[in-house]
C-alpha cells in the first residue's frame, strides 16, 4: 500500500483498490496465482496441523507393545479349554478331543453358512486358537466350560441372539454372519504359541 | 414481517435457503467482510485475532490431552509421561499446549498493552475493556489449574500456595481454603475439580470472547491516532484489509510458536515439575510460571501477608476502573508526550517486578519490588488522573486518512484546529 502511495502520491487511495482488481498487464493472472498458491499452502498446512491429532487416537506404543500374547499349552489337558486375553479379547485356546476334531472335519463344507474346512482354523488338529467373540454382535459365546450349553454342534453358543457354532468354532445356526474368527498365531515350541 | 423471512442477497441458493431462514451469512458478511474498520491499523492491531487464534489452539489440544489424561494423583503424573513417550505425537500435543499457555500470554500482554497505550479503554470502549479484563482473570485461573494437573513438584506446590493465598482473608479465610481443597491439603480432590474447572473454563473464555467482540463491533475498533473515524474514506473494510494483514502476523506469530515447541518446548518451564509431586518436601526455590511473575513479586514486596494478598488481586482489578482513572479525553498516546513516558516507565516497572518475581525474595530484588509496585499504582492511581488535568496534548489531526492521502508526512500545521476533541 505504501509503495502504491509512493508512486502516485496524492491518488485518492480508492483508485488504488480499483488497480488491484484489474487485469491489466496480465495482473489478474498474477492475482489468481497468488491465491492458488496461498491456497494450496493453507490446505497443506491445514493437513499436517490435522493428521497429528487423527494419529494420537490411533493406539498408542505401550497399547502396540501388549499386541502379543504368549500361551503355555502344557496344562491344557486333552477335552480342556482356557481363555487368553490378546489385545483386550477373549481367546478361545481348546484341547480338542479325537472327536471334536472328527466330528469338524467331517462337516461337508457346502453346508456351511462361511465354508471353510477344519484345516483352514487350525495348525495343530487338536488345538483350536479362536477369538472368543460372536461375529454377530459382539458377545462371548458360552462353551468353554464343561456345564456351559455347548449349543446344537457340540461346540459353543451365544446366549444374546442364539448363534450356534460348532467344534470348528464355524457358525451353524443362528444370526451370526462368520466363523469365529482365528487370530494370527505361531507354535514357538511343541508346547507354546505366540498370538498376534 | 408477513414472511418470516430474511431477505437473502447471496447467489448461490443452498447458501441463500440457510441465510433466509438463520442469516449468519449476512452476518459474517456484515461484521466480518464489508465491517468497515480504520484504515490505519499497525501490526499491535494483530494481536486479537491471534489471541482467538491460540485460544481455538488451546482448546483443540487440550481436548486431545484430556482423551490420555487421568486426573488422580497417582495416576496424572505417569499418564502425561505417557503423552510425552507412548501417545502418537502425544509430545507434540503437549508441548503445544504447555509453550501455547505462554504464547497466550504474551500475545494478551501486547493487546493489552496496546490498549493501554492507545487508550482504546476509554469512551466508548469502557465495557469492552472490562470485558478484556474478565477474560483475562479467566485466562489466569485456566492457566494456574491447568499447571497442577501434571503432577509434579511445581504443580504441586504451586497449587499448594496459591490456594493459601485465601487464608489471608480474615475470620472465614481457613474455611475457604478447605473448601477449595475438598479436604485438609492439596490432594485427590483438589486434582479433580482443577481437571473438571480447567476443562471448563476456556468454553466460557470463549462466551466473554464472544461478548468482547461483539462490544467490539458495536463501538468499532480504536485506531493509533485514537481519533474516529470521519466516515467512509477513513475505514475499509475488514476483508481482505484486515484479513490479509492478521494472516501475515499470524504467519509470523506460527513462526515463533513453532521455535518455542520444536526446539526450545521447556525454556519456559521449570525442571523440578519433572519430579512427581511430593507433599513432603518443597522444592528449594518455587517460583510460578514466567507469566505470573510480575503479581508474585507485588504479593512479596509487602511484608504482610493479608497486605500482600490484597495488593496483588489490587494489581488486575485496578484495570476495571482504569476508564475512569484516566481523564484526558485524548485517547492516543502519541498526543501525550508526559504520559507516554509514563506509561513507558509503567512497563519498564512490569519487566522489573517479573525478574524479581523470579529471583529470591531477599536484598535488591525485594527494595526493586517495592519500587516497582509504588509506580504500578502510582500510574493508575496519581499519575493518569493528574496527567487527565494538566498535561498538555499535542494537536490531533484532523481526520484519519487527511495527513496519509498528503503523503503521510507531518502534520499540516491547519490540523491543529481541534486538539481537544471528544476522542
Amino acid at each position: 500500500m505504501a509503495e502504491t502511495l509512493a508512486t502516485h502520491p496524492g491518488a485518492p487511495l480508492g483508485a488504488e483498490a480499483a488497480h488491484g482488481a484489474e487485469p491489466e498487464h496480465g495482473g489478474g493472472k498474477r492475482r489468481d496465482f497468488l491465491k492458488l498458491v496461498t491456497g494450496a499452502f493453507a490446505v497443506v498446512g491445514t493437513g499436517a496441523i490435522v493428521w497429528p491429532f487423527i494419529s494420537s487416537m490411533n493406539p498408542s506404543r505401550d497399547v502396540l507393545a501388549l499386541s502379543t500374547t504368549e500361551v503355555d499349552l502344557s496344562p491344557i489337558q486333552v477335552g480342556q479349554a482356557v481363555t487368553v486375553v490378546w489385545r483386550g479379547k477373549p481367546v478361545f485356546v481348546r484341547h480338542r478331543t479325537q472327536q471334536d476334531i472328527e466330528a469338524a472335519q467331517q462337516v461337508p463344507v457346502s453346508e456351511l453358512r462361511d465354508p471353510q474346512t477344519d484345516a483352514q482354523r487350525v495348525i495343530k488338529p487338536e488345538w483350536l486358537v479362536m477369538i472368543g467373540i460372536c461375529t454377530h454382535l459382539g458377545c462371548v459365546p458360552l462353551g468353554q466350560k464343561p456345564t456351559d450349553p455347548h449349543g446344537d454342534y457340540g461346540g459353543w453358543f451365544c446366549p444374546c441372539h442364539g448363534s450356534h457354532y460348532d467344534t470348528s468354532g464355524r457358525i451353524r445356526k443362528g444370526p451370526a454372519p462368520k466363523n469365529l474368527v482365528v487370530p494370527p498365531y505361531t507354535f514357538t515350541s511343541d508346547t507354546q504359541i505366540r498370538i498376534g | 414481517m408477513a414472511s418470516g423471512l430474511h431477505q437473502s442477497d447471496f447467489k448461490n441458493p443452498v447458501v441463500r435457503w440457510i441465510d433466509a431462514r438463520l442469516p449468519v451469512f449476512t452476518m459474517m458478511e456484515k461484521e466480518y467482510g464489508t465491517f468497515p474498520t480504520p484504515r490505519n491499523f499497525n501490526y499491535l492491531w494483530n494481536f486479537g485475532a491471534l489471541a482467538m487464534v491460540t485460544l481455538l489452539i488451546m482448546i483443540a489440544t487440550g481436548i486431545f490431552l484430556a482423551m490420555n489424561y487421568t486426573p488422580h494423583v497417582n495416576h496424572a503424573f505417569d499418564s502425561v509421561e505417557r503423552i510425552m513417550r507412548d501417545v502418537n505425537y502425544g509430545w507434540l500435543l503437549r508441548y503445544v499446549h504447555a509453550n501455547g499457555a505462554s504464547m497466550f500470554f504474551i500475545v494478551v500482554y501486547v493487546h493489552i498493552w496496546r490498549g493501554l497505550y492507545y487508550g482504546s479503554y476509554k469512551a466508548p470502549r469502557e465495557l469492552l475493556w472490562m470485558l478484556g479484563v474478565v477474560i483475562f482473570l479467566l485466562m489466569m485461573a485456566t492457566a494456574f489449574m491447568g499447571y497442577v494437573l501434571p503432577w509434579g513438584q511445581m504443580s504441586f506446590w504451586g497449587a499448594t500456595v496459591i490456594t493459601n493465598l485465601f487464608s489471608a482473608i480474615p475470620l472465614v479465610g481457613d474455611s475457604i481454603v478447605t473448601w477449595l481443597w475438598g479436604g485438609f491439603s492439596v490432594d485427590n480432590p483438589t486434582l479433580n475439580r482443577f481437571f473438571s474447572l480447567h476443562y471448563l473454563l476456556p468454553f466460557v473464555i470463549v462466551g466473554v470472547v464472544f461478548l468482547h467482540v461483539a462490544a467490539l463491533h458495536i463501538t468499532g475498533s480504536n485506531n493509533p491516532l485514537g481519533i474516529d473515524p470521519k466516515g467512509p474514506q477513513d475505514t475499509v473494510p475488514f476483508h481482505p484489509y484486515y484479513t490479509v494483514k492478521d494472516s501475515v502476523g499470524l504467519v509470523a506469530y506460527f513462526v515463533v510458536f513453532a521455535v518455542l515447541v520444536f526446539f526450545f518446548p521447556n525454556l519456559l518451564g521449570h525442571p523440578d515439575n519433572y519430579i512427581p509431586a511430593n507433599p513432603l518436601v518443597t522444592p528449594p526455590h518455587i517460583v510460578p510460571e514466567w507469566y505470573f511473575l510480575p503479581y508474585y513479586a507485588i504479593l512479596r514486596a509487602v511484608p504482610n501477608k493479608l497486605g500482600g494478598v490484597v495488593l496483588m488481586f489490587s494489581s488486575i482489578l485496578i484495570l476495571f476502573v482504569l476508564p475512569w482513572l484516566d481523564t484526558s479525553p485524548v485517547r492516543s498516546m502519541r498526543f501525550r508526550p508526559i504520559a507516554r513516558i509514563a506509561l513507558l516507565l509503567w512497563t519498564v516497572a512490569f519487566f522489573v517486578l517479573m525478574w524479581c518475581g523470579s529471583q529470591p525474595p531477599e536484598g535488591i530484588a525485594v527494595v526493586l519490588a517495592r519500587i516497582g509496585t509504588a509506580y504500578y499504582f502510582a500510574y493508575f492511581l496519581v499519575i493518569l488522573p493528574l496527567l487527565g488535568r494538566l498535561e498538555r496534548t499535542l494537536p490531533l489531526p484532523e481526520s484519519i486518512s487527511r495527513p496519509v492521502l498528503r503523503g503521510g508526512g507531518p502534520l499540516p500545521a491547519g490540523a491543529a484546529v481541534k486538539p481537544m476533541e471528544k476522542a
